[in-house]
């Protein structure tokens, strides 16, 4: 007998039980669609996760000073002092706080950053047009701004350089834009103004430095600038350790990335013992048909169909009905993948891939559990079959 | 593949058939020794539970025997494997069962094509041959129809349809008018005469004697055990 022919017996037979195939089609249909949204979001995550990393700068320790005790900020000679230290590529000390930008009638609330020209190199941004803040800015005290791509948008704003726009009502010149960079944890990075530091106390009223970036030459070097750079601040605070914290982006992400494995790999069993069920719904829908068909078995055995023929009927059937829960799935998980990616806000969407994948192996699925049914049908003795 | 007309189809010697139940040996065929040659309308006759069926199972290879050799069409068939046996049920046997046994699901025609398939056969063949073989019973304007849509006779002629669709050298009916009224059973009885007078091999079980009487060659068995009653080829 020919594979065409197990096929067209097998779409016969379960057209003609279109409920009981429905059913257990559904079973499958839930495992195969809970398993490819799993992969999606794990997907997903992972690629939020990176495209995250590379928004924020490499080889970046983030020192934040929470300020309790004595000493609750540095100043911009302690920050110089402080990454004083082998290994040390650039720093930056950066003053952050919200101001309502205004251009002509436009305006626009943004956030700022007070800072020196590493800056642009910390945090790896490009100047598109213009130039970035230099260090004669910040030693006149000028009040120049360089902005982020979208506060040009925002307050249409088509040639930047040059002109006069009010932070917080006090008049700064634009002399250069920000190329685009996209958005990573912290929200839009390109919603930025970009000032020196020492015209932080006129703009934001303050010239207490609680954030400075540290970035270290190389990735072997994080490690030892970290422990330096501990070590000074332990000092300057005088062993006050609440005082500071050192963050360290790679730590970050490894803790993300192992989160977010963990969890996808606790979903993926989950998913999988979901398709487990739907097998087991296979198996017994197949044991079901076969012990109902056991005279059909016996008048196919009597007429000449030989063990593997029937072995083939029935496992066509397993795996079609497999193969339909599978397709079913794969749509059902797409439609899901593409919904769990907006609601989490992560490019989470299955691919044609995993679809096709999820397909193949929930007719693997069906062939596996609609075996021993099968192999159980081929094995009947034709005369008892018959007798039925 | 055929032997020579006339020839030895079916030689049995000294077959047995015994059933074991609850420790107890039972012998259903007892030393069974039977000649049926090329052409033979042969009816096999006796009482209820002497082992008309377990004869029809193992010259139909759907069962084997517990001793002695059956030759059919020249093969020694006792104690060949499953497939083997499979084989020469397709290619050598036509059933006709009391209860017809068609597959309920299935229209006519795909009944009727279904040895045609195990064959391995091309798709325009085996509907060639099917329509032939429901043209002969008489029943060439029903192919469509489901066996839920004919009557017992019309049914039982399906059957007969797909017995000898494969054309096999040989024809085992068991009791095939079993399930129907006289007037339907004497159009059964007829075709099969029709059959059996166009020189196919015929066994036919029946314990009706107005039945066995339509055969060439009657044997009676009982508890087991066979005599010749009428045409024997000596
Ligand atoms: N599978 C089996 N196990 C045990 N005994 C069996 C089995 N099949 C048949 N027998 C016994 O073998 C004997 C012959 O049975 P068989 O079915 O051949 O009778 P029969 O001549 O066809 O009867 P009927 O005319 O009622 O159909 C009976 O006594 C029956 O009980
Ligand atoms: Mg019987």
């Amino acid at each position: 007998m020919k594979l065409t022919q197990g096929l067209r017996m097998a779409w016969h037979s379960v057209y003609s039980q279109r409920m009981r195939t429905a059913l257990t089609v559904l079973g499958m249909m839930i495992g195969i669609a809970s398993v490819t949204i799993m992969v999606a979001i794990g997907n997903g995550t992972a690629e939020q996760v990176k495209s995250q990393m590379q928004g924020l700068g490499t080889n970046l320790l983030t020192v934040n000073v929470v300020g309790r005790g004595a000493t609750t900020s540095i100043s911009l000679e302690d920050a110089e002092a402080l990454v004083d230290i082998e290994g040390v590529s650039a720093s930056a000390p950066v003053i952050t706080g919200n101001v309502t930008a205004k251009y002509k009638a436009a305006t626009y609330s943004t956030s700022i950053a007070a800072s020196t020209p590493s800056y642009a190199k910390v945090r790896e941004y490009e100047v598109a047009q213009g130039r970035f803040i230099k260090e004669i800015d910040g030693a006149f005290a000028q009040k120049v701004a360089v902005i982020g791509s979208e506060v040009a948008e925002e307050l249409e704003l088509s040639d930047p350089v040059g002109e006069k726009l009010t932070l917080g009502g006090i008049p700064y010149t634009i002399v250069g834009v920000l190329a685009e960079k996209g958005s990573s944890s912290g929200g839009s990075n390109d919603n930025l103004v970009v000032v020196p530091i020492q015209t932080a106390r006129v703009v934001l009223q303050t010239n207490a430095i609680r954030t400075l970036y540290v970035q270290a030459a190389g990735e072997q070097q994080v490690d030892s600038v970290q422990s330096a750079l501990e070590f000074n601040l332990q000092r300057f605070f005088r062993n006050d350790e609440n005082s500071y914290s050192v963050f360290n982006q790679a730590d970050l992400l490894e803790t993300v990335t192992a989160v977010s494995t963990s969890m996808s790999t606790m979903l993926t069993y989950v998913a999988g013992i979901s398709l487990l069920v739907g097998g087991i719904g296979i198996m017994n829908m197949m044991l079901v048909s076969v012990t109902e068909r056991t005279r059909e078995i016996g008048i196919r055995k009597s007429l000449g169909a030989k063990r593997r023929d029937i072995m083939l009927q029935f496992l066509v059937e397993a795996a079609l009905i497999g193969g339909l829960g599978g397709i079913a799935g794969a749509a059902a998980g797409a439609g899901g993948a593409g919904y769990a990616g907006k609601l989490m806000d992560s490019p989470a969407s299955a691919s044609t891939d995993i679809m096709l994948l999820a397909v193949a192996f929930s007719m693997g699925v069906g062939v596996l559990f609609g075996f021993l049914p099968a192999r159980r049908a081929s094995k009947l003795n034709p005369v008892d079959a018959l007798r039925h | 593949m055929m032997s020579a007309p006339g020839s030895s189809l079916i030689r049995l010697e000294q077959l047995c058939k015994s059933y074991t139940m609850g420790g107890q040996s039972f012998l259903a065929l007892d030393h069974i020794t039977l000649d049926v040659r090329e052409g033979d309308f042969m009816a096999v006759v006796g009482p209820s539970g002497s082992g008309k069926s377990t004869l029809m199972n193992v010259l139909g290879c759907l069962d084997q025997p517990s001793s002695g050799t059956y030759y059919l069409d020249g093969v020694e068939v006792e104690r060949l494997s499953d497939n083997k046996l499979a084989t020469i049920r397709n290619q050598k046997i036509g059933f006709i069962f009391q209860q017809y046994h068609l597959l309920p699901k299935l229209r006519v025609i795909d009944n009727v094509e279904l040895p045609l398939i195990y064959r391995g056969m091309s798709r325009r063949e085996r509907r060639e041959r099917t329509i032939e073989a429901l043209q002969k019973v008489g029943l060439g304007d029903k192919l469509h129809h489901l066996p839920s849509q004919l009557s017992g006779g019309q049914q039982q002629r399906v059957a007969i349809a797909r017995a000898l669709a494969g054309q096999p050298p040989l024809l085992l009916a068991d009791e095939p008018t079993g399930a129907l009224d006289s007037r339907t059973s004497r159009e059964v009885m007829a075709l099969l005469q029709e059959l059996g007078g166009e020189g196919n091999t015929i066994v036919l079980i029946t314990h009706d004697p107005a039945v066995a009487a339509q055969a060439r060659r009657v044997v009676r068995i009982s508890d087991g055990r066979l005599t010749e009653e009428k045409g024997a080829v000596s």
